[in-house]
């Protein structure tokens, strides 16, 4: 069944390359692996903690490479929310003028990278299938894409490039600091491992900064966040909404599954550091969010910014703080997606996304109004969406954080000031909805035409999303719960 | 069962290139391609025959022939790879062959063209089983002189010239150091096998400084065919000068086969004191040095000269690592994604030209040679599931167990470059509207050829064990030699 959903996407590309039918063949694709994804979250066990569906072909064993498929409830949950933002952004992509099989595929192959990523259970297939997306999105930008569309596509990938590398360093340092006869690039062997002897507390420090900076880099970490806003921009919406809702959230699951379990006293270290980088993420970059005076790049600094809760949940190093993040991936990944797939239909239809330009766009496109506004709803977290169930879980975590600190605290003080991060995102959001769907309406776009009711099934689905894991959180808590709890009670 | 004596494998390729040589005096009427067709042929039995091949004999029973010749994994190894390379190259050559003729106004000379390869591929084979410095001298000489004439083949145009003077010039001293060098170690040790050098070594009764004297012209002397820094500056021009097909040769062949020997050579000499230290800062420079160098380049030849110079400086990291499985793996992607990159370019820049800016629009104008260039690209770059990626994986993951702390670095930053510089070539075909419009012919054979070249790109870059078998097929070799030296 995993097989499936990570070969599925790549064949339908091959298939539209060769020659095939284009949007049919991408979006049955699409749709499928939604299926399959469903079917995997019908038919997982609950009540089991450790991987499940799992295969595996050896590839090397020579270099103890495997090619192993499995899942556990935090990777899941990854898979759920790549193949529903798939079909969206799938959806969204419409009749494409230059190169449209190029276009299909290249969307095809990022979401194939972001599939085989999260399923893998092999470090090197983990980090191969994210590189994978890394040329289509270069091309996506390059070729499709708006604005300074050379110097972002540049941009993204020289950063993106470097900071996988320094991943890559960091994973193989992992590996080699395993006694040799137990060395693996297999996750679960590796956990065994460490479980077993843990390692030495300088080996952790350094493999942890490895870890944290080159996942910062792909996750837009401050101070390594300035590719992100103006890739976005630039991206056909599509291709945005891929990447800022599923391709970046890789670095937040590998922080998640590699460092926060196998190099606690690294994340320890390192805590400090990183308290003061997701801070910046949060309030400097929430400053410069309320600056931008066009919509795509506020949405590529807002998005820059709610990485920094994420953070505060993984930093937050206990059940409720992680499980907060876990959730809050999904929730934004979902928001971000559908807040670009609007951002992209104004574009099309107006050919600007600068706030001066915009106005009254409400009356011309109620429906694109609404869904707009659910989605900035659920981007600032109010109650009802998935986004606050998480966000309040990751205060809540990072207050009673896991360092054992008795009094109040540095980590704590972070927390509060996060908090105002909040007000910042709703004077962003607000402003951004004002100017754009509310006012006066500009003479030139009195005759735009709303949202076409095909579209209309994806932006609905996505909201479903929201809404319902806004009002049931515990269908996804109770997947993660379980694995952290495992990696907490592990490492005391 | 039949088994065939290694040795006999360099005197087939011999004698098929000298039939083709004197065939070819005497036949002045029919069309000299068909020489081509026969080299490819009588190349591709070789290779079959090669993986029949009779054990080596044990010591007691060898003849002397076995003081210099070696038929190790390493050496059958490299043997099948040099034959799969010239096979290409011919295939290449069959298709630049019409360049060859409006620039020289003849076709009565083509014939050398397509045999003097033959030649220079049996001296490939020759130097990489040698095991002793003047067997390695000869052969190297065999190598370089059938070279010198490919390079400057086109003997009208001013920079092929220009080409084969460097070439020459450069090579003579670069054989020169060589031999000073051996001269050395002969003077210290009284030995010219490499094994018996490494005894010698051992024993702990040699002059230190003289002999590491003559390692040194010895790593100098092989530094010029790698091609590593500071003895690259040959590299550009030549790489730009010499027709294309004899370009893809120089830089997949004679670096191969000149690792293989340097892989030998420094074992012994790994014994000597500062001799990694050596490596490890030639390898640093010729990485840096590479992957600047190639980022402003905008003629694609002289990119991928800078590029191949960048490559060296990657396998070097794996050498001065001594990590021979790598190095030999990274050679094998290198084989694959350098002949791709050539092969595409030979019909493009048959239509167009060799700047970067010809290439603008490939993908509407020809959209399999594109996407072909792409994966070439992909792979030189390193993106994953190529061949290329899994060589810098093996690459980085020994220098890390070896603490090369700069190596890596160097190494991840250059990385990054490479990205830059692979990427505005398909930046070039993707982005940019197309200049001419006429699609790009190719014969069958060729893209049989690159179909082959891409499918092994993909399969390597997701299943590399079959390379790393074949290393092992011959028990125990200088491979696992090298390994266990670690």
């Amino acid at each position: 069944m995993l097989l499936f959903l990570v070969l599925c996407p790549i064949v339908a590309a091959i298939v539209i390359i060769l020659g095939g039918p284009v949007r049919l063949t991408a979006l049955a694709a699409a749709l499928l692996n939604l299926a399959a994804a469903l079917f995997l979250f019908l038919q997982f066990d609950r009540v089991g903690t450790g991987f499940q569906f799992v295969t595996s072909f050896v590839v090397s064993s020579d270099w103890r490479i495997h090619f192993t498929l499995g899942v556990d409830g935090l990777s899941l949950l990854m898979l759920l929310l790549a193949t529903i933002v798939t079909v969206a952004a799938i959806w969204f992509a419409g009749k494409i003028e230059n190169y449209e099989r190029a276009f299909y595929a290249s969307l095809l192959l990022i979401s194939a990278g972001a599939i085989g990523a999260f399923a893998s259970l092999d470090l090197f297939f983990f980090y191969a299938f994210h590189e994978l997306a890394l040329i289509p999105t270069f091309l996506l930008i390059g070729i499709w894409g708006t604005g300074n569309r050379v110097r972002a596509a540049w941009k993204i990938t020289i950063y993106l490039t470097l900071g996988s590398f320094i991943l890559l360093i960091g994973l193989i340092l992992l590996y080699q600091s395993v006694p040799p006869p137990e060395r693996s690039f297999d996750i679960r062997e590796l956990q065994q491992s460490i479980a077993v002897h843990p390692l030495a507390a300088p080996d952790q420090r350094h493999i942890f900064l490895l870890l944290l900076v080159g996942f910062g880099v792909l996750i837009s970490l401050f101070p390594f966040h300035s590719w992100a806003p103006e890739a976005y921009a630039s991206a056909p919406a599509p291709a945005a909404m891929l990447h800022a809702g599923v391709l970046k959230k890789f670095g937040l699951y590998g922080l998640l599954r590699l460092a926060i379990p196998m190099l606690p006293e690294g994340a320890h270290y390192w805590m400090y550091l990183l308290a003061i980088l997701l801070l910046g993420n949060i309030i400097y970059i929430g400053l410069v969010t309320i600056a931008q005076k066009q919509l795509d790049w506020m949405l590529g600094y807002s998005s820059v910014m709610h990485m920094g809760y994420i953070f505060l949940g993984i930093a937050s190093a206990n059940v409720l703080g992680t499980t907060g993040a876990a959730v809050l991936i999904f929730a934004h990944g979902l928001s971000i997606a559908l807040l670009f797939a609007i951002a992209g239909e104004i574009r099309n239809r107006t050919g600007t996304l600068a706030f001066s330009d915009l106005g009254g766009l409400g009356k011309v496109m109620p429906f694109a109004g609404l869904a707009f506004g659910f989605a900035a709803f659920a981007a600032v977290g109010l109650p009802g969406f998935a986004n606050f169930a998480s966000e309040i879980m990751i205060f809540f975590g990072a207050i009673r954080n896991g360092w054992d600190m008795q009094q109040f605290h540095f980590f704590q003080f972070a927390t509060v000031l996060a908090l105002w991060g909040v007000v910042i995102s709703t004077v962003y959001i607000l402003r951004a909805y004002r100017s754009t769907f509310m006012g006066t309406i500009n003479e030139r776009w009195s005759n735009l035409v709303d949202l076409r009711t095909a579209l209309r099934i994806p932006v609905a689905l996505l909201i479903a999303g929201l809404l319902w894991f806004g009002f049931f959180p515990q269908t996804v808590v109770q997947l993660v719960t379980p694995i952290f709890t495992t990696y907490f009670t592990a490492a005391k | 069962m039949i088994a065939i004596p290694p040795p006999h494998l360099e005197i087939d390729v011999l004698v098929l290139g000298m039939a083709i040589l004197i065939l070819e005096a005497f036949t002045t009427k029919i069309d000299k391609r068909i020489f081509a067709y026969a080299g490819i042929v009588g190349l591709t039995l070789v290779l079959v025959a090669g993986f029949f091949l009779a054990p080596a004999p044990a010591a007691a029973e060898a003849t002397p022939l076995w003081n210099f010749y070696t038929a190790d994994a390493l050496a059958i190894f490299f043997k099948r790879f040099m034959l799969v390379t010239t096979i290409i190259v011919l295939a290449m050559m069959i298709d630049y062959a019409p360049a060859v003729r409006v620039q020289d106004n003849r076709s009565s000379s083509l014939g050398e063209f397509f045999s003097l390869p033959l030649l220079t591929c049996a001296g490939l084979m020759y130097l990489v089983s040698a095991i002793d410095f003047i067997f390695i001298f000869v052969a190297l000489e065999l190598v370089t002189i059938s070279f010198f004439v490919l390079v400057s083949f086109p003997r009208r145009n001013a920079v092929a010239l220009e080409a084969g003077i460097k070439y020459l010039i450069l090579g003579a001293l670069s054989t020169a150091f060589l031999v000073y060098g051996v001269t050395w170690i002969f003077g210290v040790t009284g030995e010219t096998n490499l094994q018996r050098i490494a005894t010698a070594f051992a024993s702990g009764k040699i002059d230190n400084h003289a002999a590491s004297f003559g390692a040194v012209l010895v790593i100098v002397g092989l530094g010029f065919k790698i091609a590593a820094v500071p003895f690259q500056i040959w590299v550009p021009d030549v790489y730009q000068g010499a027709p294309t097909p004899v370009t893809a040769f120089l830089s997949v062949a004679s670096k191969a086969a000149g690792f293989v020997v340097l892989l030998r050579v420094l074992q012994p000499f790994l014994i000597l004191p500062h001799m990694q230290s050596l490596v490890v800062v030639i390898a640093l420079l010729t990485v840096l040095y590479g992957n600047l160098a190639a980022l402003p380049q905008n003629n694609l030849k002289r990119l991928l000269g800078y590029s191949s110079i960048a490559h060296a400086g990657y396998l070097l990291i794996g050498v001065a690592c001594f990590d021979g499985p790598a190095v030999v793996f990274y050679l094998v992607a290198y084989l694959l994604m350098t002949l791709l990159s050539f092969a595409i370019m030979i019909p493009v820049v048959g239509s167009s030209g060799e700047e970067i800016s010809n290439f603008d629009g490939l993908a509407k104008r020809a959209p399999f040679l594109a996407f072909g260039m792409l994966l070439a690209m992909a792979s030189l770059a390193g993106v994953p599931f190529t061949a290329g990626f899994f060589g810098k994986f093996a690459i980085f993951a020994s220098a890390i167990a070896h603490n090369q702390i700069l190596l890596v670095v160097a190494g991840v930053l250059t990385v990054a470059c490479g990205f830059y510089y692979y990427l505005k070539v398909v930046r070039a075909m993707y982005w940019q509207p197309s200049a001419a419009q006429e699609p790009v012919r190719i014969s069958m054979l060729s893209r049989v050829i690159m179909i082959l070249l891409m499918i092994a790109t993909i399969l390597f870059g997701v299943y590399p064990q079959p390379v790393l078998n074949a290393m092992k097929s011959n028990g125990a070799g200088a491979v696992a030699r090298s390994t266990s030296n670690r």
